[in-house]
């Protein structure tokens, strides 16, 4: 009963949209934890309710990694998936190959000139046209702080890294752990770029998108690693290989006071039945206030056989775009909209604060794209980063001077 | 070689049926040849396909534009390739040492009558039939400090117990060999103990009779005849340490850093995520050269054994 | 080969070294046990216990809950059905590509060591080489091939990958056991005229049953416990219990829960577990008859 009910709806949904019948997609993504699930089960819903068939493929781990190389041994055996997360400039690496198909006509009936904005767009266009469509912002350079454990400690909320510096001592004096950190390469990162936009945006862009071989060898450069290397005395023992939930179940605990972190961690609070602003407080990372570092998640569409199911596909695409499923969406996530001009009453003060900095961000051009999170640079480079940081930050004898010396080494290897 | 021209011989001599004798003798032939030809391509065909692109400068997926030996340049100028040949170089030695050591003392200790034999032979088998993908886990905790043995020791009163390989990037490699040790060590066992049931018990009563010790009679004639078995596990734990890559996947991630990566886990992280086929490639070609360092002395002795038959 | 067959009085010195050898053997004993006890400690307590007690603290209560969830409950992002649907895929793969290469590996052991042709022993060397092929090196191409072939993302394709790659293997156990059979043996039946295939079935197969043991328990657990070829070559419908496994523990739902984690952890450990456990005895009989001789 139940499936016909559910294939009259597809019926009188598919009449309305198009002449479309139904088809399948299959969606290949990492999104497995906690409020990731629940955000994609959304969509999931949705297409449903559309009258097609959702083939779930969900491969977790590593950040993507073992989802990556299924995309590649399907993609080379000549059977991609409908869909993929792929993000940034990964998304151009599959355009080039020609695996990308063109979703200018449901943009076009969608006005995502219009709703999305610029940077966001253009990411997700391939030689001008649209192949992906993006399901939220993040923005990565947060803070989460435990209230509690800062007034046992008697410390307060850092704005700078000198004054981090000062408050995790105290922190640390008072028996909690500063500093909430998992020793994986991209969180290595996570917090190394963070540090690296205290240096201003300019800076940042600089070192990162322009990969200029003067700005990685300076002495802020230097600075940057100096102050980063000095969070390791700050972290636990435990932390090497620790996944980033485990970490913010630690701030949440109260076993440690803070977290620099994308504002994904805010699902693990809210599962937690966290409430922002009392049991958790969100800050930008110290001396990032009037910056943004933007990592954006979106599904690739490939090109796929079969009118239904190419039809199933924009339709995926058109319903990621759709007002609902942004505010859903995102509220599980902890993320925020893609569109702009979307009511935000639902949304916490965490999300709120993040609408308002992407806004005004986007104009000064302290909007920037993640280093960490694969939004500023191609995976060999990001690969090449990854290295340096880690092991850096891992090995007591190496200097900051030689570790700006190996990175700009690197780098110039890598591309 | 032989047998060929005895066989083509036997075809003339005792036909009856000659028809039949024919089929029989192209039978052999017919049986290998699904083998023959998946072996040609998946696993030469696709060698010869990796030797190429590790000249190419192929990114994300595979393309033939040709560099020369630029990605084998890279790759001996990159120090997360070094780091992780010389953790081979490290881990792989170790781990054979020491499995041969734990599975030859355990096998002759296991040889001497016990009682509960197969329950112990049991126990020190059962890691060889458990993926690391699944005990990975239960290993990460053990060797964490924060929750593992140093925590088990120090609840126990001894305060000042440390074991923090795990963080440890100098020591980190020592972590995988211990981890790496337990899974196959109790598989060594049973080869040697294979090995020494099938040892000549007239050999050793002779040596007995004669006066020799029990230490005197391993040695200089338990210990010897299995030498065959020596280089059968010896092929087999190479073999294992070239191609471990679940192990470190599972228990260390490579970190911290990169300080406990090994050549596959690099080839496969420049492969796959880092949309850099040509530089795994490459790695890949170098992982080959080592196994054809190993396997080549073997073949010879093999084919070389049956030449005296 | 002990002490007792020659009738010497026991001492107590070697009473001493009797009880040191058993204290050798039960402590090594111990360690072989401690990582595996850890998880099965672990998985039946409750997440809090987990949290405050050691590792190898024992559980308050007997709690089962853990175990019936990761058979049947435990999510991973959409699906909530727990890892027993991949078992069963599991099986689907690992059934017929064991009885495959057992097959294959057998008819080339046999005509390798008692059919040698031309080039045979040059196969056998050329075969070896891919049991020690890097698996990671030949994903891509693999891929394609099974593109080509129309089996991508198939319980066929993984079938078809895992007796490739198996029979390396197969064929080597099988050789080096049938190499102590006598030729002369398949010579006198072909004197009798008895063909290929009946000396195969009728003499050579019934002597081979501790080999097809050990050829047998070896596939099993490689394929098993296969990871790589289950993550790069399985469709969303046809994923091993390794994958679902991996999928599992990296998954969480505001805290990690390691009960669940390790409860399923041990129920896809379970059939090779069996296995090792009820046939170990003829696995090291098997060894002894001639597999390590090679």
């Amino acid at each position: 009963m139940k499936k016909i009910a559910l294939g009259l709806t597809s019926v009188a949904l598919s009449l309305a949209a198009a002449q479309s019948q139904a088809g399948e997609v299959e969606v290949l993504h990492w999104w497995t934890s906690g409020g990731e699930a629940a955000a994609i089960n959304v969509l999931k819903d949705e297409m449903v309710d559309a009258g097609h068939t959702w083939k779930d493929f969900a491969v977790a781990g590593g950040g993507g990694e073992s989802a990556m190389t299924v995309l590649k041994s399907r993609a080379i055996a000549g059977n991609p998936p409908s869909a993929a997360q792929i993000k940034g400039p990964t998304i151009q690496e599959w355009g080039d190959l020609g695996f990308l198909t063109n979703l200018d006509d449901v943009a076009e009936a969608g006005d995502w000139d219009v709703i999305l904005p610029g940077v966001v767009s253009e990411v997700m266009k391939y030689d001008g046209h649209y192949v992906a469509a993006p399901v939220n912002v993040h923005r990565v350079n947060w803070m989460w702080a435990n209230p509690e454990v800062f007034r046992k400690a008697g410390a307060s909320i850092p704005t700078t890294w000198d004054q981090f510096i000062t408050e995790a001592k105290k922190i640390k004096a008072a028996g909690f752990t500063p500093l909430a950190h998992g020793g994986q390469a991209w969180q290595d990162a996570t917090l190394f770029e963070a540090i690296a936009l205290s240096k201003g945006s300019k800076f940042y862009n600089s070192a990162f998108i322009g990969l200029s071989d003067k700005t990685l060898r300076s002495q802020d450069m230097i600075d940057v690693f100096s102050t980063f290397k000095q969070m390791r005395e700050f972290v636990d023992t435990g932390f090497s290989g620790r996944d980033w939930n485990i970490a913010t179940s630690m701030v949440i605990n109260g076993e440690a006071a803070m977290q620099i972190m994308g504002d994904w961690a805010k699902g693990e609070f809210t599962a937690a039945g966290k409430k922002a602003g009392i049991d958790y407080v969100c800050y930008p990372a110290p001396g990032t206030s009037d910056a943004f570092t933007f990592n954006i998640d979106s599904l690739a569409m490939f090109k796929v056989d079969g009118k239904e199911q190419q039809v199933a596909q924009k339709d995926l695409a058109r319903l990621i775009l759709e007002p609902k499923f942004q505010e859903t969406f995102n509220l599980n996530k902890g993320s925020i909209p893609t569109r702009l001009n979307m009511p935000r009453d639902k949304f916490d003060t965490c999300a709120h604060s993040a609408m308002d900095s992407f806004l005004a961000s986007s104009t000064t051009g302290n909007l920037v794209p993640s280093m960490a999170h694969g939004m500023a640079v191609n995976s060999m480079v990001q690969g090449a980063i990854f290295d340096v940081v880690t092991n850096f930050f891992n090995d007591d004898s190496m200097t900051s001077e030689e570790a700006v010396d190996k990175l700009a080494r690197a780098i110039k290897a890598s591309m | 070689m032989n047998t060929k021209a005895a066989n083509s011989g036997s075809q003339k001599t005792q036909s009856g049926r000659p028809a039949r004798l024919s089929l029989a003798d192209w039978m052999p032939k017919i049986v290998m040849a699904p083998t023959v030809v998946v072996t040609l391509v998946c696993i030469y065909g696709y060698m010869i396909w990796t030797a190429v692109l590790s000249f190419t400068n192929s990114r994300m997926l595979p393309s033939y534009k040709f560099v020369g030996v630029d990605q084998y340049e890279r790759l001996f100028n990159n120090d997360r390739w070094i780091v992780a040949l010389t953790n081979l170089g490290i881990f792989g030695g170790l781990f054979i040492l020491i499995c041969l050591f734990l599975g030859v003392v355990l096998a002759i200790f296991l040889d001497q009558k016990i009682r509960a034999e197969g329950a112990i032979r049991t126990i020190y088998l059962y890691p060889m039939a458990i993926s690391f993908i699944v005990t990975g886990t239960a290993w990460k905790w053990l060797l964490n400090p924060t929750n593992g043995f140093e925590k088990l020791m120090v609840d126990l009163g001894f305060e000042n117990f440390k074991f923090d390989w795990l963080i440890n990037p100098d020591m980190v490699v020592y972590c995988l060999v211990i981890a790496a040790v337990w899974q196959a060590s109790g598989f060594v066992m049973a080869l040697f103990l294979a090995g020494l049931r099938g040892v000549d018990g007239d050999l050793i009563k002779a040596a007995h009779l004669d006066g020799a010790s029990t230490f005197t009679t391993y040695r200089r004639i338990i210990l010897p005849s299995l030498k065959p078995v020596f280089f059968s596990a010896m092929v087999i734990l190479s073999h294992i340490a070239i191609k471990s890559f679940d192990l470190v996947a599972a228990l260390t991630n490579g970190g911290p850093g990169y300080s406990s990566d090994l050549p596959a886990n690099f080839m496969y992280a420049h492969t796959f995520t880092r949309s850099q086929i040509g530089l795994g490639s490459a790695s890949a070609m170098v992982m080959l050269g080592c196994v054809l360092a190993i396997l080549i002395p073997y073949l010879y002795s093999e084919l070389r054994g049956e030449r005296h038959e | 080969m002990s002490k007792a067959s020659i009738g010497r009085q026991t001492t107590w010195v070697e009473k001493a070294l009797r009880v040191a050898l058993y204290t050798v053997l039960l402590i090594m004993a111990a360690v072989y046990l401690m990582p595996f006890l850890v998880m099965l400690l672990t998985s039946l307590k409750d997440v809090e216990e987990i949290r405050t007690g050691t590792l190898l603290s024992l559980p308050s209560t007997l709690d089962l809950s853990a175990w019936s969830k990761a058979w049947g409950e435990a999510c991973t992002g959409n699906n909530c059905g727990g890892i027993s649907p991949y078992f069963l895929n599991s099986f689907q793969i690992v059934i017929p590509a064991v009885l495959i290469s057992t097959l294959l590996g057998a008819i080339n052991g046999y005509v390798i060591s008692l059919w040698k042709f031309r080039g045979s022993d040059l196969f056998f060397a050329a075969l070896l080489v891919g049991c020690f092929i890097p698996f990671q090196v030949i994903l891509l191409p693999m891929a394609r091939t099974l593109g080509w072939l129309g089996i991508a993302n198939t319980t066929t394709g993984l079938v078809f990958v895992h007796v490739v790659y198996g029979v390396a293997f197969t064929t080597l156990f099988f050789r080096n056991f049938y190499q102590a059979i006598p030729g002369e043996l398949v010579k006198a039946a072909r004197l009798d005229g008895a063909g290929f295939f009946t000396i195969f079935y009728r003499i050579i197969l019934p002597l081979s049953t501790p080999i097809i043991v050990v050829t047998v328990i070896w596939q099993f657990t490689q394929i098993w416990n296969d990871f790589l070829f289950g993550v790069a070559f399985s469709g969303f419908d046809t994923q091993p219990v390794t994958v679902a496994l991996n999928n599992l523990v990296n998954t969480s739902f505001g805290g990690k829960e390691y009960n669940v984690d390790m409860a399923a952890a041990i129920i896809a450990a379970l059939p090779t577990l069996a296995v090792y456990v009820l046939a170990g005895k003829y696995f090291v009989r098997g060894l002894t008859a001639g597999a390590v001789k090679g």
